[in-house]
């Protein structure tokens, strides 16, 4: 009997005290399809957040990923949507814009902190309105196995003459596959083939702009060469790359059965996972000693404001803490290999991870060039540049052919290539 | 007299349940699929366009020119299943009802097993033994000295099809040498008896009296076959993915089909014209089961025992 009264008095008690608090506080709800971080979002974002800004609750509502676009639909159409909408880039986030269902985020105190590449992923066509906080990107280069390296007696190479040098070394010396890559998936020769080492050949953001605006065509020069590039890596795969598949090639790395890895930073922590060697990494080498490099610094994900959100001042109070210094800080030591695209100057402890991101400071930024407003139409030309590269690196079809076809392709639909 | 005229209810009401269940998860969508395809989407709204969306598909030249190659590789993958996949079940139904053969019931079990595995585990468990890589078919024909002839056949355009074509004869072989082996036991005894007296024994008697007698139930695996060929998907996607790799030679029309209706990476799906490709796979269907139904099956001889 006692005992209960006891429970009911501090029962009470905390009814009073918590009472107050309960009354102002707001419970923010975040759609995402990142449900691999909700341990993250749960255990380090959202208390920092949460002791930063008492009277703020936030709830962090993952799906998965392949349903994440047609569940948010019909929970923003039914209005049963949370108050912040996690952002794919480009086509997609902006059809949820131009619906109505994002809220204009272009007055935002946190864009100051943001460049305009980094914005352009989730900003209307003519850059005119931003509706959502940039996150986080993944940036190209070269992982390498340094122990191999090293056995064979190769430095990271820095032009691409010192590049084909060292894989030359690689397949003479035997020990060691030169390069892990295969065609079978079509998206590694894509992303990690042609979209690594082009922005080299179309300087970066003025080709990528001046394709768009129909200035430049996927048939000139700079469009063509990578694919000229990538062609000669066939001899540097492994035996049967053909039906070589995206975990084969992650796999002959981290296995120390290649020495190179044309990589997007995602991978770094599987790899720390996995590989038992050191391992480093050397942005796209350039054509000759001392030209500005270019890196894809790709946009992939970001974060938005429910246009109907009833709790819009407290929305928007977090999304100002996602520009925050104190953020970048979190998610990318949390994820490393997704890097803030803050202008905060974030410190990384992981080394592979300090060693891809320091190449913002020297090389030149863009985003891959398919994605933004170039794949709206059919034929879509990121689909296109897949199977291009896959045929290029096979030697099924020559360089000038498949940007001869991705160009038909394009023109056909796109009117500034008309 | 008046027992006549009472309307039958209980004919209703037993034929209900199916009727409706059926109506909803098949009809229903049947027919919202071709009405879909004659709609198409301008700024959010659905409009109504006729036969546009068939006008573009084999009109227009990005997309007919998908459409003809989905369909040409459609009919490899069918033909290579009626060459391979039907004589081998009739070749192992012969076998396996031999009287004197033992373990019988283990070979056909064994056989019959692929056919219940998920096509997901069928078209990884392939990928894995034919991957140049880790798989064990290069160092097998190492084995025998036959190293040479490996290739990376699911990479390589000119087998990749053929390929994934035999991947699925092994993995459903299982269900014609079934049916045929059922046909093969109901053929009476006196019969088979008959013949022998007749002179007619060993080889010949399965020419002459056991492939006449069984040509009914080859006719309805053809037929199974086909549908199950031009509706395939499932293997495909899983062993190379919804761009149906490499350079589309493997594309089937279900691969294109869902390429379209649901979108891919970058593609956002465009329900409508994939309604269209449904609405085409659909017909073509439809054309060799009346084909068969009516050229084919009508002209079969039966024999009541």
């Amino acid at each position: 009997m006692t005992h209960k009264i006891i429970g009911a008095a501090l029962l009470a008690t905390t009814a009073i005290v918590a009472g107050p608090a309960a009354a102002q506080d707001v419970t923010l709800t975040i759609e995402s399809w990142r449900n691999d971080d909700l341990t993250l979002w749960q255990d380090q974002i959202i208390p920092a957040f949460e002791a930063a800004n008492p009277g703020i609750k936030v709830n962090f509502t993952p799906s998965a990923p392949a349903e994440y676009n047609a569940v948010l639909n019909s929970k923003l159409d039914a209005g049963s949507a949370g108050d912040l909408i996690t952002c794919r880039p480009f086509d997609a986030s902006l059809a949820l814009f131009e619906d109505g269902k994002l809220a204009d985020l272009s007055d935002l105190e946190a864009m100051a902190s943001f460049s305009d590449v980094a914005k352009s992923a989730w900003q209307t066509d003519d850059g005119s309105a931003t509706f959502c906080v940039p996150m986080a990107s993944v940036i190209h280069g070269f992982i390498y196995n340094k122990e191999a390296f090293e056995e064979v007696g190769v430095e990271p190479p820095a032009t691409v003459d010192e590049f084909y040098a060292v894989l030359d070394k690689l397949k003479e010396d035997g020990s060691y596959i030169p390069m892990a890559m295969g065609t079978n998936d079509q998206w590694e020769a894509a992303t990690m083939g042609y979209q690594n080492i082009g922005p080299t050949y179309w300087k970066g953001e003025e080709g990528r702009l001046a394709l768009i605006a129909g200035e430049q065509k996927l048939t000139d020069e700079p469009w063509v060469a990578p694919y000229r590039e990538i062609a000669k890596w066939k001899d540097y795969l492994g035996d049967g790359f053909e039906a070589q598949t995206y975990p084969d090639s992650q796999n002959l790395f981290t296995l120390g059965r290649a020495a190179i890895y044309p990589a997007g930073s995602w991978e770094i922590s599987g790899f720390n996972a996995q590989a038992d060697f050191e391992m480093g990494a050397f942005p796209p080498p350039v054509v000759s000693a001392g030209d500005t490099c270019y890196i894809s610094d790709h946009t992939d994900i970001a974060i938005g404001l429910n246009a109907a959100s009833p709790n819009a001042e407290a929305a928007k109070t977090f999304l100002n803490w996602v520009g925050s210094e104190e953020f970048a800080q979190i998610y990318a030591n949390a994820l490393p290999g997704f890097f803030s695209l803050s202008s905060h100057d974030v410190a990384m402890e992981d080394p592979l991870a300090q060693e891809f991101v320091s190449w913002r400071g020297k090389c030149e930024p863009t985003i891959r060039s398919t994605y933004q407003i170039l794949s709206r139409g059919t034929p879509n030309l990121e689909n296109e540049t897949w199977n291009a590269s896959a045929q290029v690196i096979k030697g099924a079809e020559s360089p000038e052919d498949a940007g001869q076809r991705l160009q038909d392709g394009l023109a056909s639909w796109y009117e500034p290539q008309q | 007299m008046s027992d006549r005229l009472r309307p039958r209810w209980h004919i209703l009401v037993f034929l209900a349940p199916a009727v409706l269940v059926y109506t909803a998860v098949m009809i229903f969508p049947l027919f919202n699929t071709l009405r879909l395809s004659l709609f198409t989407e301008v700024e959010q709204e659905r409009v109504f366009v006729g036969l546009q969306n068939f006008r573009t598909l084999f009109g227009d030249a990005i997309w007919s020119e998908q459409f003809w190659n989905a369909l040409g590789n459609n009919f490899w993958f069918f033909f290579i299943h009626m060459v391979v996949q039907n004589p081998i079940g009739v070749i192992l139904a012969a076998i396996l009802s031999h009287p004197r053969l033992r373990f019988a019931h283990l070979y056909r079990s064994a056989i019959f097993i692929p056919t219940i595995l998920s096509f997901v585990i069928v078209g990884f468990a392939w990928k894995l033994i034919l991957s140049p890589i880790w798989g064990i078919a290069p160092s097998l024909l190492d084995a025998v000295g036959l190293k040479s002839l490996f290739a990376p056949w699911l990479g390589k355009e000119e087998y990749a099809l053929t390929t994934l074509a035999l991947i699925s004869v092994w993995q459903f072989v299982g269900i014609p040498m079934m049916l045929i082996y059922a046909a093969l036991l109901s053929i009476p005894e006196e019969i088979l008896e008959a013949g022998e007296c007749d002179g007619i024994t060993g080889m010949s008697a399965f020419w002459k009296i056991k492939l006449p007698l069984i040509l009914p139930s080859i006719g309805i695996i053809s037929i199974l076959t086909f549908v199950g060929n031009f509706n395939a998907f499932d293997l495909i996607y899983a062993a190379q993915g919804a761009l149906a790799g490499p350079d589309f030679s493997t594309d089937i029309l279900g691969t294109f089909l869902y390429r379209t209706f649901f979108g891919f990476q970058l593609q956002l799906g465009d329900p409508h014209m994939g309604s269209a490709i449904a609405t085409a796979m659909f017909v073509i269907i439809l054309i060799g089961v009346c084909i068969y139904l009516f050229g084919i099956q009508t002209r079969l001889r039966r024999y009541q025992f």
